[in-house]
C-alpha cells in the first residue's frame, strides 16, 4: 500500500534550468558552435531620415577579412517586402519594409548596409569603411509634430496616421456635461524598451544543396519565424527550421521580425556559410523594439457621490517608422482603448485612438502591452476626481467597481470580462496595512519637510490569447499550444512544448502540469522548448503559457496515463479503470495496493511487446493540442498599492512599499509565480522613474548606453510584496490564467499615484513618465507659481 | 562593440611606461583600472593608437604616510582606499566620498589617478581632490612636477597633464578626523555620477583657506566663493543670491542642467547644515 505523493501543482518547485544558467552552463544563440561562421554587422543609419544618394562599399569589401558586403538592393534581391497589416483593424496602413533600408533610412539606427566578416572586430572596421551620401530629410520626434500636417513619411499611405479608430458606448456629451467634476488631463509616457540581459542574437545557416535553413535565435516565437523565414524567402516551409535555445530575457521584444535578422538568414544564403549576428548594447537601444510613447488626453466625469458618470481617452500613440512584422503595432493602442476604466462600471465611454508613424524606432508589444497606459490613466484621473470632490480614493473605487462573481460583465469598451475579483483583490491588498497609521506618517513626515504618498492602481488584464485576436489579422501567428509526451523504456517521461521559455520558468510550470496529469513526480518528466520542429505552438507572449501552454501539456500527459494504464491492464489482466498511476507506480484505484512499476510497464511496451495480447500496438508518444477557440482573451485583475516620498528639495523620489494583489487562477507554481509578478513590477517601476529612450524634437537619439539609460537596481526597489487571489479560469483543466505581465500592469500607475499624492499639499501633480527630480521640480515650480496665493508646505 | 585596432605595451617599470609614452606623443593612452577608458574603445568613440597598460607597475600602487600629507599611488584601487586605516584616520572625507562611487566591481577596479586623469565632472575624486587642496604629481622622462589641483582641471575631460606624463600620484594634506566636513551629493540612483554635489571642507591646521566644491554641473568640478565666505559668514540670503548666480553662470553652459540649480541649492543649505556642531 502506498500513499500517492503530493501533487506538483502547487509546490515552488526549483526551475531546472536555474541551475545550468547560474553556473554559467547557459547554452544561448552565442553559444552555438558553428564551424565557417560569420559575423555579421550592420552599418546603421546616423539620420532619423534621410534619403540614401549613394552608398560606396569598395573599401570596405577590399578589406582583409571581409567576406560580404550587402546593400539593401544586394540582400532585396532575396526576399519579399512586408508590412505589418492587422486586419482586424479596419483601415489601419502600414508601408511596406524591407530587411534593410535601400533608397531611404526612416530611423536612426535602421540598418542600411550588412557586412560579415571572419570576426566581429573586422566586420565594424569595415563599417568605418562605408561611405553613404546621405540627403537629410526632416525628422518627425513628437506623434503632435507628425500629425501638423507637414512632412509625410510614407507617401504611398497619404498622411503619417497609421490608424484612426473610435470605441463609443452610451452618452458621453451628456456625462461630461452633468457632472458635479470632471478631471481632465494629458498623459505623456517615454519611449522604453525591454532590456534583455541578452540582446537579440541570430545564427542562420541555409545549405544550398538541400535549400534548407536552420536558424538559432534568440526569440519566444519559433514557429512563426518558421514561417515567416520560409515565406519572406521563398523556401520550402518543412525545410526550414527554428530553434531558440536558452534566451536570456524577451519581454516582447523577441516577439517579431527585424529586419536585421531576416538579413542574417539571407547573408548565410549568399555566402553558403553560417551568419551569426549578435546586438551589442549601443545598437540594441537604437534597433530594439520600443514601447509605450503615448501622448493620451484623459477626462473623467463624477456625480458628487463620486461615481464615475463617463470617460474620454483619446491617444496619440506614436510608433516609430514602421507598424512592426508580422502581429503589427497597434496593440498598445488598442489595448489603452480597451481596458482603460476596465475595472470599473462606466455608463458613458469614448475612446478614440491613433497610430502614429515617425522617425523612430518601431513599437511592439513590450510587456503588458498597452496595460499601463490605460491603468495610469484612470487611475490617476480618478484620484484626482476623489480630491476634487473630498472623498476617499479607495472609497471612489469601491462604489465604481464591477462586482465580483460577476460571470459575464460587458464592459464599457465592449469586451466580455469574465470572472472579475476586483473587490476581493483590494481588500487583500488592503489586509494587514494599516491606513490610518500612514496617514499619521504623512501628516508627522509633512512637518520634517518630507513628502510620503500612497497610491493604489487597479487594473484588468488580458491573457491567455485566443484564436479570434491573430486569426483575424492575416499573421502567421497561432494561439494553439502543442504538447508531446512520450514515455522513455525506463519509465521517465520526455516532453516537448510549443511554448517557450526565456526565463520566467514556464518549463518547469509545463512539466509540473504534466507530471500529476500523467501520475509521475516532477523530477522524472523533462521538458524540452523552443524547436519549431517539434509541437507547433505559438511562444511565449501575452502571460499565455500557463493558461494554453499547460492546458496542450495537461492533455497529452492524461492521454499519456489512458494508454500506459491501457498497456499495464492488458498486462495484469485488469480494467485500467480500477487503477491508477501515481508516483510512478500503478496501484490498485480502491485499495492502493501497489501492481506494478511504471518502468515495468514502459519496458515491456518499449521492448517485449511479444508480451503482450496479439494486435495490441502500444502507443508511447501522445501530442494533444489546445486553443481557446472563441474568446479573443482571458480577463483577470489585480491591484497595486505603492508608498514614496518625495524630497521637495532635490524632486527626489523614493519608492519605499510596495504591495501587489492579483488574481493568477490556480496558482501552479507559488515561488515562479511570486517572482514574476515581482519581475513584473520592477519593470514598471522602471517605466514610473527610470526608463527613458530620449530623442529630439528632429528624432535625433540621444540615449546610447546603461549609463544614460537607467533602469532601476535592486538598491532602488523596495521589498514587494505579494499576495494572490486564484480563482479558476473554466476554460481550462487547471485554471491558470496567466500572471506575467500583471506586475508591469498596475506598478507605474500606483507609483503616479503616490508621487501625486505626496505632491498634493503643494498644489502639484505630474502627468508624464518616468517621473525624474526634472519633472518634479518643475512641477512644484509651476504649482508656486499659479498657487502664490495658496499655502505651501506646512511647517 | 569591438575596439579598433591598436598596439599593446605593458611596460613594467615606470621608465618603460614614461619611455613609451615620449615615443608615441598624443598617441597612446594610459591604461589603469579601465573603467571609463575600456567602454569607451569599445563603442569606438576613444581610438588610441597605442595603449600603455600600467597596471604591473608597483611603485604606482600604495598609501604612503609622507609626513604632513598622505601620497597616494596613481594605481591605487578605490577598494584599497575604502579598506586603508591611514585614509580612514587622516582623510575621512576621502573615505566617504569613495563610498559614493559606483559599485563594488567598479570599485575594484577603477583608480584614484585613472579618475583624476579622466576629469570627469560629475566623478567625486576629482571634486573631492579639489577639497582637500590635493597635488597633482605627474611624472615624464623629463622629469617630475606637482601640479596644484586648483590648477589641474582644465576644462571637460582635460587637465594640465602634458601628453608624454603620466599620473604618477596624489599628495593630500592630511585632515583630522574631528575637523568637520561635508560631502552631499544627489544621484538618481545609488552609485550613480551625481546630478549635483557639494563638498564643504573648512580650513584646519593643514589647509588654511576654507574650500567648498560643486560637482556634477558644469564642465569641471568647481569651487565656490560664495560658499567658502558662507563656511566663516553663514548661508545669509546675500550668500544664497552670490551662489546662485555663481550656479545659473555654470550651468547657462550646461545644455539642459537648468533644472539642476533648486537641487544645487538645497544641497548647499544641507551641506552648511551637516557643519554645524
Amino acid at each position: 500500500m502506498t500513499t500517492a505523493p503530493a501533487p506538483a501543482v502547487g509546490q515552488s518547485l526549483a526551475r531546472p534550468r536555474a541551475k545550468r544558467l547560474v553556473t554559467g552552463r547557459g547554452r544561448y544563440t552565442g553559444d552555438i558552435a558553428a564551424k565557417r561562421a560569420l559575423q555579421v554587422a550592420f552599418f546603421r543609419s546616423p539620420h532619423p531620415h534621410a534619403r540614401i544618394k549613394s552608398i560606396d562599399v569598395s573599401a570596405a569589401r577590399a578589406l582583409k577579412g571581409v567576406v560580404l558586403v550587402a546593400t539593401g538592393a544586394d540582400v532585396a534581391k532575396h526576399c519579399k517586402g512586408f508590412a505589418g497589416i492587422h486586419r482586424l483593424f479596419k483601415g489601419m496602413k502600414a508601408a511596406e519594409q524591407w530587411p534593410l533600408a535601400f533608397d531611404r533610412a526612416c530611423w536612426q539606427g535602421e540598418p542600411v548596409v550588412a557586412v560579415a566578416a571572419e570576426t566581429r572586430a573586422i566586420a565594424e572596421d569595415a563599417l568605418d569603411l562605408i561611405e553613404v551620401d546621405w540627403e537629410p530629410l526632416e525628422g518627425l520626434g513628437t506623434p503632435e509634430k507628425a500629425i501638423a500636417g507637414g512632412t509625410v513619411l510614407h507617401e504611398s499611405l497619404g498622411d503619417n496616421i497609421g490608424y484612426d479608430g473610435t470605441t463609443a458606448s452610451g452618452d458621453v456629451e451628456a456625462a461630461l456635461a452633468g457632472a458635479a467634476v470632471v478631471i481632465e488631463d494629458t498623459f505623456r509616457f517615454g519611449r522604453h524598451t525591454g532590456v534583455c540581459l541578452e540582446p537579440r542574437s541570430i545564427l542562420a545557416a541555409y545549405d544550398p544543396s538541400d535549400d534548407s535553413l536552420v536558424v538559432h535565435e534568440s526569440h519566444q516565437c519559433p514557429a512563426q519565424q518558421q514561417a515567416i523565414f520560409a515565406d519572406l524567402m521563398g523556401l520550402p516551409e518543412h525545410r526550414v527550421r527554428v530553434v531558440c535555445p536558452d534566451v536570456g530575457g524577451a519581454f516582447g521584444i523577441k516577439q517579431q521580425l527585424y529586419g536585421d535578422e531576416l538579413a542574417t538568414c539571407i547573408v548565410s544564403k549568399m555566402t553558403g556559410r553560417p551568419a551569426i549576428f549578435i546586438a551589442d548594447r549601443v545598437e540594441s537601444f537604437a534597433s530594439d523594439i520600443h514601447a509605450r510613447e503615448h501622448v493620451v488626453k484623459g477626462q473623467m466625469a463624477f456625480a458628487p457621490d463620486g461615481r464615475i458618470l463617463g470617460l474620454t481617452v483619446d491617444d496619440l500613440f506614436a510608433v516609430g517608422a514602421y507598424s512592426n512584422y508580422p502581429r503589427s503595432s497597434i496593440g498598445e493602442a488598442s489595448h489603452v482603448a480597451a481596458l482603460t476604466g476596465g475595472p470599473y462600471r462606466i455608463p458613458a465611454y469614448r475612446a478614440r485612438v491613433r497610430m502614429i508613424y515617425q522617425n523612430k524606432p518601431p513599437v511592439g508589444h513590450y510587456r503588458a502591452v498597452g496595460h499601463p497606459i490605460a491603468c495610469a490613466v484612470a487611475e490617476q484621473l480618478l484620484d484626482r476626481g476623489a480630491r476634487a470632490l473630498g472623498l476617499d480614493p479607495i472609497a471612489v473605487r469601491r462604489i465604481n467597481q464591477v462586482p465580483d462573481g460577476t460571470a459575464s460583465h460587458k464592459s464599457h469598451s465592449g469586451f466580455m470580462l469574465n470572472g472579475l475579483t476586483v473587490e476581493a483583490c483590494l481588500g487583500k491588498l488592503l489586509a494587514g496595512f494599516d491606513m490610518a497609521a500612514f496617514r499619521r506618517e504623512q501628516q508627522d513626515a509633512r512637518k520634517r519637510g518630507l513628502l510620503l504618498g500612497l497610491g493604489i492602481a487597479n487594473f484588468v488584464e488580458f491573457t491567455g490569447t485566443g484564436a479570434p485576436y491573430y486569426g483575424e489579422s492575416g499573421a502567421p501567428v497561432t494561439a494553439q499550444e502543442s504538447c508531446l509526451a512520450r514515455l522513455e523504456p525506463s519509465g521517465h517521461v520526455r516532453c516537448l512544448t510549443g511554448t517557450t521559455d526565456q526565463g520566467q520558468g514556464t518549463d518547469t510550470a509545463v512539466g509540473q502540469a504534466i507530471a500529476d496529469a500523467i501520475g509521475v513526480s516532477f523530477d522524472d518528466v523533462e521538458v524540452i522548448s523552443g524547436d519549431s520542429a517539434g509541437p507547433v505552438g505559438g511562444g511565449a507572449w501575452a502571460s499565455r503559457g500557463a493558461s494554453s501552454g499547460i492546458e496542450a501539456a495537461v492533455r497529452a500527459g492524461r492521454a499519456l496515463r489512458d494508454e500506459i494504464l491501457r498497456l499495464a491492464g492488458l498486462i495484469l489482466q485488469r480494467k485500467p479503470e480500477q487503477m491508477m498511476l501515481a508516483g510512478g507506480l500503478l496501484c490498485d484505484a480502491a485499495s492502493g495496493a501497489e501492481l506494478i512499476t511504471l518502468r515495468e510497464v514502459a519496458t515491456i511496451a518499449h521492448y517485449r511487446q511479444h508480451l503482450l495480447p496479439p494486435g495490441t500496438q502500444p502507443e508511447l508518444s501522445m501530442t494533444r493540442s489546445f486553443v481557446p477557440q472563441s474568446q479573443s482573451f482571458i480577463t483577470t485583475n489585480g491591484v497595486q498599492l505603492s508608498v514614496v516620498s518625495v524630497d521637495p528639495g532635490l524632486g527626489d523620489v523614493r519608492l519605499l512599499r510596495h504591495r501587489v494583489a492579483h488574481d493568477s487562477g490556480t496558482v501552479i507554481n507559488p515561488m515562479l509565480l511570486d517572482e514574476q509578478i515581482r519581475g513584473g513590477v520592477v519593470q514598471g517601476l522602471g517605466a514610473a522613474l527610470f526608463e527613458e529612450i530620449h530623442y529630439s524634437e528632429d528624432a535625433v537619439l540621444g540615449t546610447g548606453s546603461l549609463m544614460d539609460y537607467l533602469l532601476p537596481l535592486a538598491t532602488e526597489i523596495p521589498d514587494i510584496e505579494v499576495a494572490h487571489l486564484a480563482t479558476p479560469d473554466p476554460g481550462t483543466s487547471i485554471g491558470a490564467k496567466g500572471a506575467g505581465e500583471a506586475g508591469t500592469a498596475g506598478a507605474a500607475a500606483a507609483v503616479l499615484n503616490a508621487v501625486n499624492d505626496a505632491l498634493a499639499p503643494m498644489g502639484a501633480h505630474i502627468s508624464t513618465l518616468p517621473i525624474t527630480p526634472e519633472r518634479v521640480l518643475a512641477a512644484i515650480a509651476a504649482a508656486s507659481s499659479s498657487h502664490d496665493t495658496k499655502p505651501g508646505l506646512q511647517g | 562593440m569591438k575596439p579598433a585596432l591598436f598596439t599593446y605595451h605593458r611596460p613594467g617599470t615606470l621608465p618603460d611606461a614614461l619611455a613609451l609614452m615620449a615615443e608615441h606623443r598624443g598617441g597612446a593612452r594610459v591604461l589603469a583600472g579601465g573603467q571609463s577608458l575600456m567602454p569607451l574603445m569599445a563603442m569606438r568613440m576613444t581610438r588610441p593608437e597605442q595603449l600603455v597598460d600600467i597596471n604591473r607597475i608597483d611603485e604606482l600602487k600604495g598609501i604612503r604616510d609622507t609626513g604632513d600629507t598622505l601620497t597616494i599611488g596613481a594605481l591605487t584601487r578605490y577598494s584599497e582606499i575604502l579598506r586603508a586605516p591611514l585614509i580612514a584616520d587622516s582623510l575621512p572625507l576621502l573615505s566617504e566620498a569613495i563610498r559614493h562611487v559606483a559599485h563594488h566591481a567598479i570599485r575594484n577596479r577603477g583608480t584614484i589617478g585613472g579618475s583624476l586623469a579622466l576629469a570627469d565632472p560629475s566623478a567625486e575624486t576629482p571634486a573631492t581632490c579639489l577639497a582637500l587642496c590635493a597635488r597633482i604629481v605627474a611624472r615624464s622622462s623629463a622629469g617630475e612636477r606637482e601640479i596644484s589641483v586648483d590648477a589641474f582641471f582644465e576644462g571637460l575631460m582635460s587637465t594640465a597633464l602634458a601628453e608624454d606624463e603620466i599620473l604618477v600620484a596624489v599628495r593630500i594634506p592630511k585632515r583630522p578626523a574631528k575637523v568637520p566636513h561635508a560631502f552631499l551629493e544627489f544621484a538618481r540612483r545609488k552609485g550613480d555620477y551625481a546630478q549635483a554635489g557639494i563638498i564643504l571642507a573648512p580650513s584646519h591646521g593643514g589647509v588654511a583657506e576654507n574650500r567648498a566644491v560643486v560637482f556634477g554641473i558644469g564642465s569641471t568640478a568647481r569651487r565656490s566663493a560664495a560658499l567658502e565666505g558662507a563656511m566663516t559668514n553663514g548661508l545669509s540670503a546675500e550668500a544664497k543670491a552670490a551662489l546662485q548666480q555663481e550656479v545659473t553662470a555654470i550651468i547657462d553652459d550646461d545644455e539642459g542642467a537648468a533644472y539642476k540649480l533648486p537641487i544645487v541649492m538645497t544641497l548647499a543649505e544641507r551641506a552648511m547644515g551637516r557643519l554645524k556642531p
